[in-house]
């Protein structure tokens, strides 16, 4: 996206996930058909898949930047933006849909000041919404990075954050 | 022989060739299944889903576009269920489209709004969120209006498969889906050439060209000096605006068109295509005796050069220097014409040139070709832009008697008029090249062997005083990508290589009348034909005997290569690389 500029890359090659990166990328050169898996690579290394990932990996798979974009915005497992050191997951399945997710959802927007696809200013939590997550007998669920919160009331919100 | 099948459509019993497409045999038999999505060969993905038909045996409905025939299968193209869910599927597609129809630039030439009326849509059931995203007006060839985009990604596939310049893909997914130029820049900031050869297949006004005929109209109207020189390859084109068959010959009644539209002088870029050929085939001979960069590589079309300086800047050396036609005329026009013949100064001329391209609206705006905030071409109209004025000004190209262009920029050869064609640089490069070189008359003018439509074509010519010339001559851009991936790779043993963006050349450029996209082939035959037929005729079909450039070199530029005509006839590349919003280091 013009305008959101990765700070790693004014460290250059002192940030060493850029060698990573380069590693994956060696293994792949040329290979148009492993955009999804080097996307994937590359995103486990930064933790998103900023403009110039993209780049690197349009120039090393010989693919258009055009195309790795279109990839990279289809499918919801990539981000684009950084994402936070907790990732929330608040699921919006039907059984937590119809037992308060919502509201569980609104409360974490006005604990934590974002919406949903945003991170926090001090890049501790990002948070999303997720379909169901096969948890349903303990609706409503959220997902704190491997953490699962069931049976979450929204005035548990804060005290459930605090942990973090 | 190839293998045939029985099957049997709308009852009747059909033979086809085994691996046709039920769409493909539908249509040979006379049955008009409508396609929105889908160019043979090119974008075969039955995405919109307007070609479905009922299968006996098939669970749901199927695109017929991606099914192929087989033997016995039973399909039926008209019954209620294929009728009902075709107009659904044209119904969603609108609920999500605006209603300007009217005053909509592709108004009565949508395909979309052809298919509406021909599967009489009535009304639309379906009323739900619509698309509001702003216009790219980023570029001074295309504009992008993306509300107006119905995703059949025809555009993206003649983008990345025709051309392999893939600057515009789909992103984001589901009612996000929208179709963005590299990761959602505009267009402008991009390594998009501008060949409009998505605006040409687009079938809404989701892609067309920047607009320039009101501001022609109102130079004309303020009684300005304006002239304007008209490309080869819009003399074959223009009048399949007007209703006449593909590929009529129309330069005559143009001319006449032209002068009722209030221009003070119409010129022909043929007389600069001469120009170019004397400059271009004498830089041919330099580099060969001097052992410079060979092959030279023409420089006519500026998709072409602009894919060069993004894609490949190893080969900008091999670039010829001369400017394309177009350019060349421009520069003439504001000196040599401003100064000996309409006695003004360059800044009261002003020049207007009817392309067959979209890329020439951004290459009349390159800063090489302005000198002291003087433009050598002012505003760049494609033929459909030319026909569109005639049309504003009640002028009925197909009635009209024929005229003459002005001298001495409108005399030209045969030479000239075939730039219009893939291999028409070319060939009319070596006529010249030739005769200067073995200093005898070319007893066979027609090289056949650099003609026709194939994306690359060879040929070996033997000159005396010389020895053998190897030619290649590539159009479209990803026959051209490949080409130069091979010549990067194996070295190369060519002395001279012509390269077109467009496939077919200029005749199959992004400005030239849209054909429907299962006629492309057709109308693009008819236009190379009448090409060359206009070259049979002339009596003068070698641009070195063209008696107004020798007294142009005469009276004004002196030697061809000279001081002068480099000054004036001449350019230089920029490196531009393929992340062009990156900052040059």
């Amino acid at each position: 996206m013009p305008g959101s500029k990765c700070q790693c890359a004014s460290q250059g090659e002192l940030d060493p996930r850029w060698e990573q990166l380069e590693e994956i990328l060696a293994a792949y050169k040329g290979d148009a058909g492993a955009l999804i898996q080097v996307l994937h690579a590359a995103q486990d290394v930064f933790g998103y898949v900023s403009e110039e990932v993209q780049e690197k990996v349009a120039e090393a798979l010989g693919v258009p930047i055009s195309e790795v974009y279109g990839v990279a915005t289809f499918y919801s497992l990539f981000s684009l933006k950084p994402r936070g050191q907790y990732k929330i997951g608040v699921c919006l399945g039907t059984a937590c849909y119809v037992r308060g997710a919502a509201q569980v959802l609104a409360e974490i927007e006005k604990q934590l000041g974002v919406k949903v696809n945003d991170t926090t200013g001090d890049g501790k939590f990002t948070l999303e919404v997720t379909r169901c997550i096969g948890a349903c007998g303990l609706a409503p669920v959220i997902t704190i990075n491997e953490d699962v919160y069931g049976r979450l009331q929204v005035d548990k919100v804060k005290e459930v954050l605090a942990k973090y | 022989m190839q293998e045939m099948i029985k099957l049997t459509i709308d009852n009747r019993v059909i033979d086809a060739p085994k691996g046709s497409t039920v769409l493909q045999v539908a249509r040979q038999a006379g049955v008009a299944i409508p396609t929105l999505c889908y160019m043979e060969k090119i974008n075969e993905i039955g995405a919109c889903r307007v070609c479905v038909v009922e299968v006996a045996g098939y669970r749901g409905l199927q695109a017929s576009c991606v099914l192929e025939a087989a033997p016995g299968m039973v399909v039926r193209t008209n019954t209620p269920l294929v009728r009902q869910a075709r107009r659904v599927n044209v119904e969603l597609l609108l609920s999500n489209h605006p209603d300007s129809c009217l005053t909509c630039r592709r108004n009565t030439s949508c395909e979309l709004q052809k298919l509406s009326h021909d599967l009489s849509v009535s009304k639309v059931s379906y009323v739900g969120e619509k698309t509001d995203l702003p216009l790219d007006l980023s570029n001074k060839s295309l504009v992008r209006d993306p509300n107006k985009c119905i995703l059949c990604r025809r555009c993206v596939a003649v983008c990345h498969e025709v051309q392999n310049v893939g600057v515009i893909s789909v992103s984001a997914r589901g009612f996000h889906s929208i179709i963005t130029p590299d990761a959602n820049r505009q267009l402008g900031d991009t390594t998009c050439v501008f060949c409009g050869q998505c605006a040409a297949v687009c079938p809404t006004a989701a892609i067309t060209e920047v607009d320039s005929t009101e501001q022609v109209f109102r130079a004309i109207g303020n009684k300005m000096h304006v002239v304007v020189q008209v490309a080869p390859a819009v003399r074959v084109a223009i009048g399949e605006e007007f209703g006449l068959p593909r590929g009529a010959i129309t330069t005559g009644q143009m001319v006449t068109g032209l002068r009722m539209l209030g221009f003070t002088a119409v010129f022909d870029t043929d007389f600069a295509a001469d120009l170019t050929i004397l400059e271009e085939a004498n830089e041919l001979i330099q580099r060969v005796k001097t052992n410079g960069t060979l092959p030279l590589m023409t420089s006519c079309s500026p998709g072409w050069v602009k894919f060069v300086e993004h894609f490949y800047p190893e080969f900008m050396g091999h670039l010829s220097s001369c400017k394309s036609p177009m350019q060349m005329m421009g520069a003439l026009i504001k000196s040599y014409y401003a100064e000996k013949i309409a006695n003004l100064p360059p800044q009261q001329i002003v020049s207007v040139a009817i392309m067959p391209c979209t890329a020439k609206k951004f290459e009349a705006n390159r800063p090489e070709f302005t000198h002291a905030g003087v433009q050598d071409v002012d505003f760049v109209l494609t033929t459909r832009e030319l026909a569109s004025m005639f049309k504003v000004a009640g002028i009925d190209l197909a009635r009209l008697p024929t005229d003459e262009f002005d001298a001495p920029l409108g005399i030209s050869t045969g030479a000239g008029v075939i730039f219009g064609a893939s291999g028409g640089v070319m060939e009319a490069a070596l006529r010249t090249a030739y005769e200067w070189i073995a200093e005898k008359p070319l007893a066979k003018l027609d090289l056949t062997a650099v003609r026709g439509l194939e994306g690359v074509k060879e040929a070996v010519v033997d000159v005396p005083n010389l020895g053998q010339v190897k030619v290649a001559v590539v159009s479209g851009l990803a026959n051209a990508d490949k080409f130069l991936a091979r010549q990067k790779a194996e070295g190369s043993s060519y002395n001279f290589i012509e390269f077109m963006a467009c496939p077919g050349g200029c005749l199959g450029g992004g400005g030239q009348p849209r054909m429907k996209p299962n006629e492309a082939s057709l109308g693009k035959e008819a236009r190379l034909k009448s090409i060359y037929a206009i070259d049979q005729e002339l009596l003068l079909r070698k641009s070195h005997e063209n008696p107004a450039v020798q007294k142009l070199y005469a009276d004004y530029l002196g030697s061809v290569g000279g001081e002068k005509a480099h000054h004036l006839l001449h350019t230089s590349y920029t490196t531009r690389g393929r992340f062009p919003w990156r900052k040059q280091s």
